[in-house]
């Protein structure tokens, strides 16, 4: 919802604002393209920055992927069409209760396996948790757009996109690698505030990604 | 490059990675520096968002006591902690920053 109110504000219209939650289906991602679209960022930044965002779901991907391997292309397809952050947590927990991993070898091809015990039904559930909030997600866009329709700028409510980012960061923040992480991405966005094609968001995350990874290593 | 483009070419990269593993890879596992470096990338990100938002105001770094998005921000920092809640930390946080822009003006 917030989201919606947020595009309109940043003067997406309202075709694209609703497109966008079909089209590239991930929270966090869409607000970062709205704020750069807001402040006129080069499409080619725009895209850049969103896919960083998105490349959690590289682990979602790899940690559903043994409960899926027997399935037909078109519904690994679908699926992962629908694997957004809170679909992955709501399945991956259930999959593992269901059918916990059995490592195995495969001499073969060299690597170490893990083999799910056999269940049938197990990619239905994700299915249902994937399309609840797909349905969930489109609505509350709508609300959105037609909220921030309504609601005067003198509201200050672009603010919410920083609250929003703040209530997602914060529960990341559990050891002090990625507390570090966060100190240090946050006060380089401020000291490249100015740099050239907004490229400063990235230049940041990549230095507190670093010290995070270097932190970490130390322990 | 239109606002369509961007969303096109970022729902296709956000669909491939979320494909990766499920289709071409299948049972391996993620190489383990690869799976670290992603742990940092939501702060990271997010962190490099959040803060100019904070502490700009029109573009000039502001840390006094007139800077109300910095203060409403800490305190929305604060009930995000305590809370774990989007809801209550945009609700304090917007009425936090309402109340301080009453007072300042």
């Amino acid at each position: 919802m917030i989201y919606g109110v947020l595009a309109l504000a940043a003067g997406i219209p309202t075709g694209a604002t609703q497109a966008m939650s079909a089209i590239v289906f991930a929270g966090s991602s869409q607000v970062v393209i709205t704020q750069l679209v807001g402040q006129n960022t080069p499409g080619l930044v725009i895209v850049l920055t969103a896919t960083v965002i998105n490349l959690r779901h590289l682990l979602y991907s790899a940690s559903v992927s043994p409960y899926l391997q027997k399935l037909s292309t078109s519904w690994k397809l679908l699926l992962a069409y629908l694997l957004t952050d809170e679909a992955y947590a709501v399945s991956i927990m259930h999959f593992q209760e269901e059918s916990p991993l059995t490592a195995s070898y495969d001499a073969s091809i060299d690597v170490n396996l893990k083999e799910p015990a056999d269940n049938q039904n197990l990619h239905w559930y994700l299915l249902g948790a994937g399309l609840a909030l797909w349905s969930t997600w489109q609505l509350s866009t709508a609300a959105g757009i037609l909220l921030g329709a309504i609601i005067p700028t003198s509201w200050s409510l672009d603010f919410t996109l920083a609250l929003t980012f703040i209530a997602l960061v914060v529960p990341y923040l559990k050891d002090k690698p990625s507390i570090l992480t966060a100190l240090v991405s946050g006060f380089t966005a401020l000291l490249a505030i100015n740099s050239p094609y907004k490229l400063g968001i990235l230049v940041a995350a990549l230095a507190g990604i670093i010290i995070g990874v270097i932190s970490e290593g130390k322990r | 490059m239109s606002i369509w483009w961007v969303m096109i070419f970022a729902g296709l990269f956000t669909f491939l990675m979320r494909l990766s593993f499920i289709l071409l890879i299948g049972r391996r596992d993620i190489p383990s520096l690869l799976s670290r470096t992603l742990r940092f990338i939501p702060p990271a990100v997010l962190s490099a968002i959040v803060f100019p938002e904070l502490f700009l105001t029109n573009g000039e770094v502001n840390i006094s006591i007139d800077n109300a998005r910095l203060i409403a921000g800490v305190i929305a920092i604060v009930i995000a902690w305590k809370t774990k809640s989007v809801v209550w930390t945009i609700l304090s946080g917007m009425i936090s920053l309402w109340i301080l822009q009453f007072l300042l003006r």
